[in-house]
């Protein structure tokens, strides 16, 4: 265990490092803007339900495309206005309820399914949390793009701030970390607010095996 | 073939993994996923598709009824041997950098006088795209054991590879992906699949060096052109024009970047 414990916290390490630990000598910034939109222009075609409208960057993702300058001394302002117009976009539940159901969260977490071409546009969309975090015990084939978030709400109680804010990073990631790997699932409209109110009780309820 | 034998080996090595010293069991199923990688190599299903690929290479076809034997892949008409480690590179008779397969339709056009929109049309998967996929197989199968040597000495070449670059972190679409959310960090899974680190000269390798790759979940056979296709896909962006700039600016920066690693294709994958 000793091993897993010390990837832990290089685990933890790294995420509080984010994207600064991006490696960034170089990014393409010698690729002129008019051959890139379109060599994008030329590159891409309509499919099923995605279109070409989802290559139109908003303002997060553009600055976070540039790996070099997002991550400069210089950007820092530029950094946490961005945080903050992501953080004005979170709304927090219409019935003030926090915690949903933790079983229906696990279901939201194992799923991946949503928004390709090859998905039926009316189906539920998941979270795609495993694919990135480990999250319960018992699932072992988990991702490690993001931190562990096993036993999250044992090691962090369930204050408002600490629902408040896990229900922030649920809903706009970049409202914390600007160039934050993880998706905006409330914002972009991924999952639903009953989704993250489910998701919300699989991290902090007491009864939730995360937490056992 | 026994695919469906070996699709089901297969999961019950991946799958038959109990809970408990979790990190253990992991390292188990990695080898579990390992050793039957290596069973595999000995019988690559990969193998038909490159006898497939020869035998289309050699057929006269098309309009002309000529093969694609004076092909011109970059080493002269004809020269097959090397070529794709040498691939993409800038041909001075499109004008443009070009992968196998974005080449391979350029002949098909000059040498049987093949109208290749259909070609490029066509889903992966069925005919007209595995003729193309079982021929990239054949000409990459014939540099397997030779370095990676893609050139930047031409500014088009230079230039696509900056753009290809540019590409890898370009982020859009309702997760915010781009190829460096899952490829940008060194050491990272998703779910227990490992992710090569492209900026890297290893990472780079991993991810092109093996590819056209047979993959033993869906016993498809996969160019490269697939596989980027499908990270598309799961990056929830719009679908790649195949043979586009796009996929050839990708492939060439994933290619310079793995220079000198040696050419393992076709490759055997999950």
């Amino acid at each position: 265990m000793k091993n897993a414990n010390i990837a832990a916290i290089l685990v933890a390490s790294a995420a509080l490092l984010g994207c600064a630990s991006m490696q960034s000598a170089g990014w393409g910034s010698a690729a002129d803007d008019a051959s890139f939109a379109e060599m994008i222009r030329t590159g891409f075609k309509a499919a099923g339900p995605v279109t070409l409208e989802r290559l139109k960057q908003d303002e997060t993702q553009a600055f976070c495309s540039d790996p070099v300058a997002s991550q400069s001394a210089a950007s820092v302002k530029k950094a946490e206005a961005i945080e903050a117009a992501n953080l004005a976009t979170v709304k927090f539940p219409a019935d003030g309820k926090w915690l949903g159901d933790w079983r229906a969260g696990e279901r939201v977490a194992q799923s991946g399914r949503g928004l390709t071409w090859t998905d039926a546009p009316n189906q539920a969309n998941g979270g795609n949390c495993y694919n990135c975090h480990q999250i319960s015990a018992a699932e072992i084939s988990f991702g490690t793009i993001g931190p562990s978030l096993y036993q999250y709400g044992k090691l962090r109680g369930n204050s408002d701030e600490v629902v408040r804010s896990t229900w922030t990073k649920i809903y706009n990631s970049k409202a914390l970390n600007a160039c934050s790997n993880m998706p905006r699932a409330g914002h972009m409209g991924i999952i639903r607010e009953k989704d993250i109110q489910d998701l919300m009780a699989l991290l902090l309820s007491p009864d939730s095996p995360v937490n056992k | 073939m026994g695919n469906a034998f070996r699709n089901a080996a297969f999961a019950a090595v991946v799958c038959f993994a109990p809970f408990g010293a979790v990190a253990q069991e992991r390292d188990r199923t990695a080898e579990g996923i390992e050793a039957y990688r290596e069973a595999l190599k000995d019988g690559n299903p990969a193998e038909l598709f490159e006898a497939m690929g020869e035998e289309l290479w050699k057929k006269k076809a098309g309009p002309k009824n000529a093969s694609l034997e004076q092909c011109d892949l970059g080493l002269g008409p004809g020269v097959v041997a090397g070529a794709f480690a040498q691939m993409p590179r800038y041909f001075p008779d499109t004008g443009k950098v070009q992968d196998v397969e974005s080449r391979l339709l350029t002949c098909m056009s000059a040498l049987q006088g093949i109208d290749t929109r259909e070609h490029v049309e066509a889903r992966f998967n069925t005919p007209k795209k595995n003729e193309l996929v079982a021929l990239a197989t054949f000409i990459s199968g014939e540099s397997k054991g030779k370095p990676v040597k893609v050139s930047l000495a031409h500014a088009m070449e230079r230039k696509m590879f900056e753009l290809g670059k540019r590409m890898f972190y370009f982020q859009a679409g309702p997760h915010d992906f781009s190829c460096a959310t899952c490829h940008g960090q060194e050491g990272k899974r998703i779910r227990l699949q490992d992710l090569p680190y492209i900026p890297s000269k290893e990472g780079a390798a991993a991810g092109w060096t093996s590819w056209p790759a047979y993959r033993v979940s869906s016993g498809q056979m996969w160019s490269m052109q697939w596989r980027i296709n499908d990270c598309m896909r799961q990056q929830r962006f719009p679908e790649p024009v195949y043979a586009s700039d796009m996929t050839v600016a990708l492939s060439l920066y994933m290619a310079a970047t793995s220079n000198g690693a040696i050419v393992a294709t076709p490759g055997i994958k999950r």
